[in-house]
Order: C-alpha cells, then sequence, then structure tokens
C-alpha cells in the first residue's frame, strides 16, 4: 500500500496552487479597500477594527493594482479550491484516510502525551511509531482540512450579494457581510501560517524523500 | 533581509508566470468563463425568486457613502442647473425595444406605485453599507412601455461621465423584472442625495454597486449589448475589464 493515496497527493498539489493564487490574488483585491470592519457595514475609517498596509506587487496576482484581474483569478481559482476540496473529503471518507490517520484517541489529548509530543518535536524527532502522523500533526491537519480551509470557503460565499439573497443562513453565519470579509482575511493568514509551518517541517524531516513521497505515493 | 528578498523574488517570479497564462487562450477563455459558471450557479440556486435581505430601521448606516461619480459637472445634461431647480425638469426616457416609448417627469415617477426597501449596498471595493431607498419597480414601468419580444437586456444611461466616458450600466431581464429591481427617488426618506444619484438611480440589489447606475437618463430595451458602449455591458465593464455579472 502506498504511504499518500493517489487522491490525496493530486489533490495536495492541486490545493497548493489554488491557495497561492487565491492569496496572492486576494491580497490584490484587499488593496482595494485597505481596512476591516465587524457586522453588516462598514465603509469609513471611524468603522474599521483594522488597518490593512498596501500589498506591494511582487505579493499580488496581478503585480499591478488590477482589481479587476484579480478577481477573475480569485474567482476562478474559487471552484478548483471548493470542489477540490469536497472531492478530496468524499474521497478521504471512502478510504478511511481520515478514520485512519487523523481521528485522534482521548489518549492522545491528555497533557502529559501532548507535551511529551512538544518536546519530542523540539528535539526535531518526528518519530511516530504506529500511526502515520503524531498527535501534533493530526491536530495541525485536523484544523487546517475541517476548520481553516471551510472557513474560507463559506466567508467567501457570504461576501457575494447574489448568495446572501438565495442562501442567508451562510452570512448570519459569520453575523454579516463585513464580519465574513474580516474572518476570510483573518483566516487566509492562518493558512498562509500554516504553510510556513507545514514547508519548515518538511525541510527538517528530509525534504527530498517527502516531496518525492507526495508525488510517487512511496511505501507505506 | 535576504530571506525576504528570496521571498519577493519567487513572488514576482510566480506573478509573472500568473499574467503570461492570463494572456494565452485557454487561461484567458477560462478566466472569463468563471462568470457564467457563477452565474450559472446562482440561476440554479434561484436567481429569478431569491430576494436580497432587507433589514430594519435600526441597521440603517447613519452615512450613506458615495463613490465614483459623486457631483456630475457634464454640461451635456446641464445638471448644475437641473440641481439647483431640484430637478423639477427632469426627464426619464424608456426607448429602444418597447412598444410604447415614454418620456417620464419626476412627479409622474413619484405617482406610481412605490416600493421601499432597507438593503445592503456592497462595493466591489470590499465595504457595505445599509439605506433605505424608494422608488418605483423597474418592471411597472417596463410594463407600462412593453417591451418587444426581441428585447433581452435593458440598459441604463446616465448623466456622469467618468474621464471623459459617459457611465452606463446594463441588466438582463431576471434582474429588471426582480420585485427589489427599483428607480430610487429617495434614500432614508429624502431625496436622493446629489453624491448618491441625484435626482434617479437604480437598485439592483443582488449585485455589486458599480451595476446600480446613478443620474438616470435613459433606460433602453435592446436584444444586445455588443454595440453599446465598448460592448461589455457598462462602464467599468469596458473600461476595466469588471465582470458584466457581479452577483459575487
Amino acid at each position: 500500500m502506498k504511504k499518500h493515496a493517489l487522491t490525496t497527493r493530486i489533490w495536495h498539489w492541486v490545493n497548493l496552487v489554488c491557495l497561492v493564487v487565491l492569496f496572492m490574488s486576494g491580497l490584490g483585491i484587499s488593496n482595494a479597500h485597505k481596512r476591516l470592519y465587524w457586522g453588516h457595514w462598514g465603509f469609513a475609517p471611524e468603522d474599521a477594527w483594522l488597518f490593512l498596509p498596501k500589498f506591494p506587487g511582487w505579493m499580488t496576482i496581478p503585480g499591478r493594482y488590477d482589481l479587476a484581474g484579480a478577481r477573475d483569478w480569485h474567482l476562478l481559482m474559487a471552484w478548483f479550491f471548493a470542489v477540490g476540496l469536497l472531492v478530496f473529503m468524499l474521497a478521504s471518507l471512502a478510504n478511511r484516510h481520515f478514520k485512519r490517520d487523523l481521528v485522534t484517541s482521548l489518549a492522545e489529548w491528555r497533557w502529559s502525551a501532548v507535551k511529551a509530543d512538544i518536546a519530542k518535536h523540539l528535539k526535531l524527532d518526528f518519530s511516530h511509531a504506529g500511526s502515520k502522523f503524531n498527535f501534533l500533526q493530526k491536530l495541525a491537519y485536523g484544523v487546517t482540512i475541517f476548520i481553516l480551509l471551510p472557513a474560507m470557503i463559506f466567508s467567501g460565499i457570504a461576501m457575494s450579494p447574489a448568495m446572501d439573497a438565495s442562501w442567508p443562513f451562510v452570512v448570519d453565519l459569520f453575523g454579516g457581510r463585513q464580519s465574513a470579509r474580516s474572518v476570510h482575511f483573518v483566516t487566509a493568514w492562518a493558512l498562509a501560517g500554516f504553510l510556513a509551518l507545514h514547508l519548515v517541517l518538511v525541510l527538517l524531516s528530509g525534504p527530498i524523500r517527502q516531496i518525492r513521497d507526495m508525488i510517487t505515493g512511496g511505501e507505506a | 533581509m535576504k530571506r525576504r528578498g528570496v521571498l519577493a523574488g519567487i513572488g514576482a517570479l510566480f506573478v509573472g508566470a500568473c499574467s503570461k497564462l492570463a494572456g494565452t487562450g485557454p487561461v484567458s477563455s477560462l478566466l472569463d468563463a468563471a462568470e457564467g459558471w457563477n452565474k450559472g450557479l446562482h440561476d440554479l440556486l434561484g436567481r429569478r425568486t431569491a430576494l436580497a435581505r432587507e433589514f430594519s430601521p435600526a441597521d440603517i448606516s447613519p452615512f450613506f457613502r458615495g463613490n465614483g461619480t459623486i457631483d456630475p459637472r457634464e454640461d451635456a445634461y446641464n445638471y448644475k442647473a437641473h440641481a439647483a431647480a431640484g430637478f423639477a425638469d427632469w426627464r426619464l426616457q424608456v426607448t429602444g425595444l418597447v412598444e410604447t416609448p415614454l418620456l417620464l417627469t419626476m412627479d409622474e415617477i413619484r405617482a406610481m406605485p412605490q416600493r421601499t426597501q432597507i438593503t445592503r449596498h456592497d462595493c466591489v471595493e470590499g465595504w457595505s453599507a445599509i439605506g433605505q431607498w424608494s422608488g418605483p419597480q423597474l418592471s411597472h414601468i417596463l410594463d407600462l412601455a412593453r417591451l418587444r419580444p426581441e428585447a433581452k437586456f435593458i440598459v441604463f444611461r446616465c448623466a456622469d461621465s467618468l474621464a471623459g466616458g459617459p457611465y452606463y450600466e446594463s441588466v438582463d431581464l431576471i434582474d429588471a423584472f426582480h420585485p427589489q429591481t427599483i428607480m430610487a427617488h429617495q434614500l432614508n426618506g429624502e431625496p436622493l442625495p446629489i453624491r448618491n444619484g441625484a435626482p434617479l438611480r437604480m437598485r439592483i440589489e443582488r449585485q455589486l454597486g458599480y451595476k446600480h447606475a446613478k443620474y438616470l437618463t435613459e433606460i433602453e430595451a435592446v436584444a444586445s449589448l455588443d454595440t453599446i458602449g465598448g460592448g461589455g455591458g457598462g462602464y467599468w465593464e469596458d473600461r476595466a475589464g469588471y465582470q458584466w455579472y457581479a452577483g459575487i
């Protein structure tokens, strides 16, 4: 049996491209209005809870201020991102990837066990006898797959005036369109943080083998 | 600083690759196709019937921001003189593929059955404001003029110009006949302020702000948008490549 199923590998790389393009085109969209608000409405500096910087051209798609172009990229890649996540989730339920590799046992949540896992991580010891992932890995992947990625999709839907008319419960979930926009922005940076941490840990744990296995599948 | 430089280099390379790709046929048509997928999905989820949320008076924003043109100065429409006269002689033309072209006065428009709605306005830039709008439904005016069967779109022509180009917009018949699509002459119970489009503006409640044409002078029923302006269906669509369907 392969270490990574084919659906996992395809989704991994498609999702990486989606997240990078969505993040960078999203920063381009952010440049059109550099303030965040809570609630249903907000437009003035005195309503804002956060003032954003202008993101430079090397961080945005397109590389110059172009709201229409940034929206084109964003709204296209959002389809691949959302449909991709849905297909990956269904496949991972069917092939038991979630149940086998991500479900935690109660014992793993015991503070002494978590402490031991943190101590091992700090010593750059990533061995994990018996299961594919250690507890902190399961936690990071679980939060990303089941909370952060869906939060991006639903907060994105909540910003669409047409979707708000058809599915008002989505915008209600966030307490208003401007709240959804704030959640969308903050969660995007949380995902950027996940990507940075993920890259560092891959580099520390045999990057060539890790990347090769995510392409070929590797040996379980 | 060095790491930042490497990141910036990777970023710039990726940005460059994306703009190269956007110029190629398949990617460029994919980017255009996504607008159709979004509209298709919204059609599927009930674009004919779904109503935009209507809020309570307590939700109204204390001030309604104006954007784009906020003070038209175009002499062609003599806007300043109209404004000075309280828009008493303003006329709205209904033209194009209709059985009965109309020339409506503001009094006639105010005498029509009115709809008042408190809705959220979403700008493409990202901000939102809530206001109460009053005016006749566009469907009422279109029923008076009686659309010819060839009519597929309604074009809104405006008194204002931006950077030398006349502002205009357009919608399909689903949005034109939607019950919340009104021609507003009041905001929060007062005559429309100049920055918000006095004396008449469109409310297309389930699309972004640039579809809500202000300073209305004419509505025209057409079979195709190809020969109007730059063919994109609106000022920003022609000028900056904004998507014509702005439900997202």
